[in-house]
């Protein structure tokens, strides 16, 4: 690791004025991203501005219609939380799929969001149910938020501060874990909202990180069962295509999961 | 037995340390004035190395030297060598090009060191490397054995025409053909053994420290075998003569034969001990790890199995390229010959085999002994060869094995192994008892209404452990004789201290060892410390591979045991005024058969150390030593039944059982063997369905990291069921045949016969992803 300067912060305003302070400065947050790029010394922030602390960033609250999550919730309390498993348990499900026990005590959702990995889990749950993130200057929808890998609509300096869930009527999440990293290989989120609408996204597979895919969504509004996939094809081009699953196999995971989505959402 | 003797699942000694944190691994040794070493890596397969700037690095404060591979190679620091002679069929002797402690000229895998930085601080040698520039001139690379040995492939040594180290040959080519030429049916298998990273949980690790005023070098490293470190050391790298060079291996964690090598890291640190006049630690991380501790298996092999009509075997004919990496590790030119070809008959009467080994250089990592070492290819060949059989003649893959199993022993195979005893129907009836093999077929059906594919796999393996006798092993190429040696050393208050050859490094010899004094003298173990692992304190020995300790270790010990006892009884009997011959040592004390005359064993350790009243004649002191070279290899073998299931729609393959029947001979610590069984199952399981080191076609490494790299976890795993059927090993004493490897070696082939008979196809290499499994299934 090279030589930082790490700065708790006590409120999102002095984070965000600790960051215009530094040359090169980086929001820590759990810590499960980055600080493993900067122990193998691909990433040299002058200073690590701790997220983690701050008190208005934590906790999951439901009010009506809304689940909302705080930015700096390790995915521990998601998993575990009482008014998650009762408004979204597929929310919860999957906060409980990602990484091992001490990924899931320190790694927080507004980190996995602002990382924007190509293979996490929340990116998925996040769109299929057209959530909000809430920054410290704005609020972005979910279909504006995903930029393609590793690359989201914040601006630098900005922090995530909520994401605000609407709650469906029913959402089902089922996930492929790559073998060795345990990442989504292929993640689909399902999601049947208060209004009827269908959505669908599925992490892991595309080259161009998390997708929404029309095609499921469509013969899932019109006949809400796992074998309204069967008829769906899923082009294999624009997958990704590695060691662990070549792009044909995970156009089949997309339809597989997609199937089982829908079964675990009932 | 008592209650700590042989046969008890007595506690592990050595874990209270372990588990508390209180373990002693190099990396947590600091000597005063240590500097840290960080090595330069090429980050190119194969490489002209035109030049290395290191000026301003060596600007930076805290930075004590840059050193590179030509000024080891101008200090005259002798190559890596290779310490098992091969001779090709046509005669000539193993080609083989010269391994550098640090590249001077040319670099050939991806993660070889051509400089190093030595630092004040870890941190500052990272920083100062990051300023040395290196300019590379890259060259073609390759990286499998089928690309290097075509016409026009990059070529890596000039002394290694088109690649080839050896084209080796056993058995008799002509009996083969003419069993072939009259057989009834011919069963054909292509196979890969996939190449596999040992990942021990401890990366390795080095100190070196020169005493300028003695001229003597301590060097403490993460190795299974220090001895023949330092022997190594001295006796071909021109490092310093064996009394000036003391090796301590203290703690450590994990070795799968990864630390049996001596590898460049540990050279080059003892070298810059000397110039810088400093200790220099080097602790690799796991990248480097990956790159660069030698990885294992990686063979291409066609097999043809011939059959009469009786389904009885007649012949096996096997062709086998072996990637080496881009130089000769240890003992890696014996893996694929020796300690694989040998085996090749299996637990079957085959009349006639013959089998050729080509070895290859490619633009990798070394490659050597890994957790089975020859055997885990040999048996897999085997296993899904009879399995295939099975298939294509069309009977029950059990029955075919057991119509053809060796029943006589000893039993003379056609590739030098003599069986010494054995039992392999018991052990297979076990397994199927265990797993209910009968019932199967309703389990399948049961499942398919499920939606699952259900199959079940059979692998009956034997092994050659202790690798023996040194005289033989001699006459076959090795480089060292393969004995182990052991002192038994009675304190004057009867405490006990045992000096062994063996190495420790998550084996449990620490309780084990000192369960057979428990067993002959009836003390505690409490009583006894088990010393190994430090050249000054040991004389020598061989340490610990090949599951040799408890044949050939423990057996040394049991030697120098019974002189001390014959001495303590001289003893004793002098002291009690009795016969020798009528002293018998019970619960810790010498009695007089047949009396209540007794003397503790204290009483005749203190006589022995005051001398006050000894036989005439009799020199004074308790203390004994042995070497013990075995007179034959020993026998583990067994039956793994696999049963699971493949969900069609991911190809995910889920256990339903796994059992597993062994051979192991006389079990010291069930409790240990049963740990040594599941993680040996458990790496034979990661080959089968998880692990894999890939380079891709420019000879790069793509699995580098455990985000790539599958290492198995427990929940990858299932509950295993473990017994045992037991013949006594002729061959030592104790009638130990050993069990570190058999796991590995037995394990990978019943998981792949069971995921071919649950999906129906058997063309499935390993590891057997999801991806692979459902390509499979879906394959025309
Ligand atoms: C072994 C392992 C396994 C894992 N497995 C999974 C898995 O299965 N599925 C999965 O989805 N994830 C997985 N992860 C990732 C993990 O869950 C975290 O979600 C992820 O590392 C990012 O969250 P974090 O809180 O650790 O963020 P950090 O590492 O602290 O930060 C990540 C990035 O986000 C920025 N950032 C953090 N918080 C904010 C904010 N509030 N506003 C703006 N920017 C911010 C940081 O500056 C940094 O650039 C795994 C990680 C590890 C180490």
């Amino acid at each position: 690791m090279y030589q930082t300067t790490y700065h708790r912060a006590s409120s999102v305003d002095e984070a965000a004025s600790l960051f215009g302070k530094g040359s090169e400065a980086k929001y820590l947050s759990g810590g499960q991203t980055l600080l493993p790029v900067m122990k193998q010394r691909l990433a040299s922030p002058s200073d690590v501005i701790d997220l983690a602390k701050i008190k208005e960033l934590i906790g999951v609250e439901a009010a009506g219609d809304t689940l909302t999550i705080k930015a700096a919730t390790p995915h521990y309390d998601v998993a575990t939380s009482a008014a998650a498993k009762q408004a979204i348990p597929a929310l919860a499900y999957l906060a409980s799929l990602i990484g091992d026990p001490a990924v899931r005590y320190r790694g927080t959702i507004g980190g996995s969001l602002a990382n924007n990995d190509p293979a996490a889990d929340y990116p998925a749950a996040t769109l299929a149910l057209g959530a909000t993130i809430k920054t410290n200057k704005r609020t972005i929808g979910a279909d504006d938020y995903f930029k393609g890998l590793f690359t989201t609509a914040l601006e630098d300096g900005e922090i995530i501060t909520a994401v605000s869930f609407p709650v469906p009527a029913k959402a089902g999440y089922a996930k492929f874990p790559h073998p060795a990293s345990r990442f989504a290989l292929t993640g689909v989120f399902v999601a049947k909202t208060k209004s009827g609408d269908v959505r669908v996204a599925v992490t892991g597979a595309s080259q161009s990180g998390v997708m929404r895919v029309a095609a499921l969504e469509n013969a899932l509004k019109a006949n809400w069962s796992a074998s309204a996939v069967d008829s769906v094809s899923i082009p294999s081009s624009g997958l990704l295509s590695d060691l662990h699953g070549s792009s044909d196999y995970r156009a089949n995971l997309i339809k597989v999961m997609a199937g089982r989505a829908v079964t675990a959402a009932g | 037995m008592g209650v700590e003797g042989i046969g008890a699942s007595v506690v592990r000694k050595e874990d209270k340390r372990f588990i508390t944190g209180k373990g002693r691994y190099v990396d947590d040794i600091k000597l005063p004035g240590m500097t840290y070493a960080h090595f330069i890596r090429s980050p190119h397969a194969h490489a002209k190395v035109k030049g290395i700037d290191s000026s301003a690095a060596l600007k930076i404060p805290g930075v004590v030297a840059v050193l590179t591979g030509k000024e080891i190679v101008d200090d005259k620091v002798g190559n890596l060598i290779c310490g098992w002679a091969i001779t090709s069929k046509d005669g000539s002797p193993m080609k083989m090009g010269a391994w550098p402690a640090m590249a001077p000229e040319t670099v050939r895998f991806v993660g070889q060191a051509v400089a190093v930085v030595i630092a004040e601080t870890k941190n500052l040698a990272r920083d100062a490397a990051e300023a040395v520039v290196v300019n590379y001139e890259e060259l073609p690379a390759v990286a499998d054995v089928t690309s290097a040995i075509k016409a026009g492939a990059p070529q890596l040594h000039p002394e290694a025409p088109g690649n080839q180290v050896y084209d080796w040959v056993i058995g008799d080519e002509a009996a083969t053909s003419a069993a072939f030429a009259k057989a009834a049916n011919v069963v054909k298998l292509d196979l890969t053994n996939n190449r596999l990273a040992p990942n021990p949980m401890e990366p390795r690790s080095a100190i070196a420290d020169y005493d300028t005023a003695e001229e003597h070098y301590t060097l403490y490293t993460t190795s299974q075998n220090p001895h023949v470190a330092r022997l190594v050391l001295s006796a071909f790298y021109n490092i310093a003569p064996e009394h000036k060079l003391r090796v301590i291996a203290p703690d450590v964690g994990g070795g799968f034969g990864s630390k049996i090598y001596i590898y460049p890291e540990e050279m080059v640190a003892l070298w810059a001990s000397k110039k810088t006049g400093r200790p220099v630690k080097w602790t690799g991380d796991r990248t480097e790890a990956f790159l660069t501790d030698a990885h294992g298996r990686d063979h291409v092999t066609h097999a043809e199995m011939a059959f009469d009509a009786s389904n009885k075997i007649v012949g096996l004919k096997v062709k086998t390229y072996a990637n080496f990496g881009a130089y000769m590790s240890l003992f890696s030119s014996a893996v694929p010959t020796y300690l694989y070809a040998t085996l090749l008959s299996g637990q079957y009467v085959i009349p006639a085999i013959h089998a050729e080994v080509i070895g290859v250089y490619t633009n990798t990592t070394p490659v050597d002994a890994y957790r089975g070492a020859g055997r885990p290819e040999a048996s897999y060949l085997l296993e899904r060869m009879m399995e295939t059989a099975a298939r294509q003649l069309k009977v029950d893959p059990a029955a075919l094995r057991k119509a053809n199993f060796i029943t006589q022993f000893p039993y003379q195979t056609p590739v030098i192994m003599a069986y010494d005893v054995g039992d392999f129907n018991a052990s297979l009836d076990a397994a199927m008892k265990a797993i209910d093999y009968a019932g199967f077929a309703g389990r399948k059906a049961q499942a398919k209404a499920a939606g699952k594919l259900r199959g079940i796999g059979v692998s009956c393996y034997i092994e050659a452990c202790g690798i023996a006798p040194s005289k033989a092993v001699g006459s076959l190429g090795a480089g060292v004789g393969l004995w182990e040696s052991a002192e038994v050393r009675v304190n004057p208050v009867g405490t006990i201290e045992i000096l062994t050859g063996s190495h420790s490094h998550g084996q449990g010899h620490e309780t084990t060892f000192c369960q057979l004094v428990a067993e002959r003298l009836g003390v505690p173990i409490s009583q006894v410390s088990i010393v190994h692992g430090d050249t000054d304190k040991v004389q020598f020995g061989m340490g610990t591979y090949g599951s040799r300790s408890a044949a050939v270790g423990l057996t040394a010990i049991l030697k120098a045991m019974e002189k001390m006892e014959a001495k303590a009884k001289k003893i004793a009997a002098h002291a009690l005024e009795a016969s020798e011959a009528d002293i018998v040592i019970e619960n810790g004390e010498f009695k007089v058969t047949g009396t209540d005359k007794a003397i503790a064993l204290p009483m005749v350790a203190l006589a022995a150390y005051t001398a006050h009243n000894l036989p005439d004649g009799m020199e004074p002191g308790l203390k004994e030593s042995a070497f013990y070279d075995p007179t034959n290899f020993t026998f583990p073998a067994g039956a793994y039944i696999c049963e699971l299931e493949v969900d069609p729609g991911t190809g995910k393959t889920s256990f339903v059982n796994f059992v597993a029947a062994d051979d192991f001979g006389r079990l010291i610590n069930p409790m240990i063997v049963e740990g040594q069984v599941h993680g040996g199952l458990a790496q034979g399981i990661g080959q089968a369905l998880l692990e894999h080191a890939v380079y891709d076609s420019n000879a790069q490494p793509i699995t580098a990291s455990f985000m790539d790299y599958t290492m198995p976890r427990a929940d990858d795993l299932p509950s295993f069921k473990l017994s045992h059927t037991t013949t006594l090993c002729p061959g030592n004493p104790l009638g130990i045949k050993g069990c570190g490897e058999a796991g590995a070696i037995g394990a990978s082939a019943a998981v792949i016969n069971a995921i071919t008979d649950a999906i129906g196809k058997n063309n499935l290499e390993m590891p057997a992803t999801p991806d692979r499994v459902w390509r499979t299934i879906h394959s025309a």
